[in-house]
């Protein structure tokens, strides 16, 4: 897999296109992005069940709380979109 | 028909020459920018027809300030901005009028309403709970911020309507009057000595040499976090606006880039996208409540940390 990440590489900076390098970076940078943001929304779905089950009377807190935290990650994850497009597009 | 539709309206209503697409790729970035960024156009075009109203005509000349030009002249986002605004004025004032002239003991009905269950919930469980003492002095403003990004959102999602937040110099200056707000407060709640004491941090009992390294390092380090927090907020509403409109665009797009592609192809991924692109929108109008909570949440939450340090 070294190997073929190698050749990706090299490929991309033999120069096919203009700023080739650059695409591939605007693409591996929002992949690992949205896999940051995807694990740690899970940490608060995680978290989030695990507290209505235990106390279902706290449910709707829980809720809210889990929705904030939510989009809160979101940013993070968007930080990464943003500089990505600035890659992609500049 | 629909298909036609959507391909007048993502053209902006110029060629409805090639009804495939068949000759060269479809410009899809170029359509793209067309929709997201700024502009000095606003066109209300269904099938390639209807008015476009150009901006350029009320342009007004820069002003010169020394070596800085200031370019006042209305663009598409400014456009919308007024209008974001007027329509939170037409909505609140009469609603403010109405709870001042009737009487105090008998409640308020309609808009008036819902609008303060709205209020209520604000002040109490987002202002107050993060400000704590000397809380109601900014219930206005962390109110005008929710209303105000909430009607800007919600007019991108309109037909024929652009997103102000979606253009970051518009979050940069929602953020910046938002720095401005929570330092002027943090000098007037710690006076000018606490103030400096927030940036210039020592830990107490330790020997001098160690206060002198420590004040070193921790000094830029606490101004960047000033700066950084309201830079955070500018980004995430800035992003969280536009990645929603890049998607449903692309989404979009993506129909033309099969046009070349046969018959069943085209419909089948047409049916396929615009489904998608419902389901994102409704998202869409989620995430524009919530962003728009979160920075005036966000705010409450900057305040009330700067004057309890």
């Amino acid at each position: 897999m070294l190997y073929g990440m190698l050749a990706l590489f090299q490929e991309a900076g033999s120069g096919m296109a203009a700023g080739s390098l650059g695409q591939l970076g605007a693409g591996i940078g929002i992949g690992l992005a949205v896999i940051g943001a995807g694990i740690g929304i899970g940490q608060i779905g995680n978290g989030a069940t695990q507290g209505i089950a235990r106390q279902p009377a706290a449910a709707a807190t829980i809720q809210t709380a889990a929705i904030i935290l939510a989009a809160l990650i979101e940013g993070a994850a968007l930080f990464g979109l943003v500089i990505t497009i600035l890659y992609k597009f500049f | 028909m629909g298909l036609t539709g959507v391909f007048a309206w993502l053209q902006g209503g110029g060629a409805a020459a090639s009804g495939g697409g068949a000759e060269e790729a479809p410009d899809l970035q170029g359509m793209l920018m067309h929709h997201l960024l700024d502009g000095s156009e606003i066109e209300f075009q269904i099938f390639g027809v209807g008015p476009v109203i150009h901006l350029d005509r009320f342009a007004i000349p820069p002003i010169h300030l020394g070596g800085l030009t200031i370019d006042l002249s209305p663009t598409k986002h400014v456009v919308f901005l007024f209008l974001a605004a007027i329509l939170c004025l037409a909505v609140f004032i009469p609603i403010a009028l109405a709870t001042r002239k009737g009487s105090s003991d008998r409640a308020p009905s309609g808009l008036a309403n819902a609008m303060e269950a709205l209020i209520l919930y604000f002040r109490d469980e987002v202002v107050r709970r993060n400000i704590g003492h000397g809380a109601d002095a900014y219930t206005g403003y962390i109110l005008t911020l929710f209303f105000f990004i909430l009607s800007m959102n919600v007019l991108g999602l309109m037909p024929f309507g652009a997103t102000p937040t979606g253009n970051f110099m518009v979050t940069g200056a929602l953020a910046l009057v938002t720095l401005l707000v929570v330092e002027v407060s943090g000098m007037r709640a710690l006076g000018f000595g606490g103030y400096m004491r927030t940036i210039f941090f020592v830990p107490h009992g330790l020997n001098p040499v160690m206060s002198v390294i420590m004040l070193i390092i921790l000094t830029p380090v606490e101004l960047l976090g000033k700066v950084a927090k309201p830079f955070a907020l500018m980004v995430r509403l800035f992003a969280n606006m536009m990645a929603g409109h890049t998607l449903v665009l692309s989404l979009l797009g993506l129909i033309f880039m099969f046009a070349s592609a046969g018959f069943v192809v085209v419909n089948g991924v047409a049916v396929a996208s615009v489904a998608m692109v419902t389901a994102i929108m409704m998202l869409e109008i989620f995430v524009a409540f919530l962003q728009a909570y979160i920075f005036a949440m966000l705010t409450a939450v900057f305040i009330g940390l700067i004057r309890a340090h």
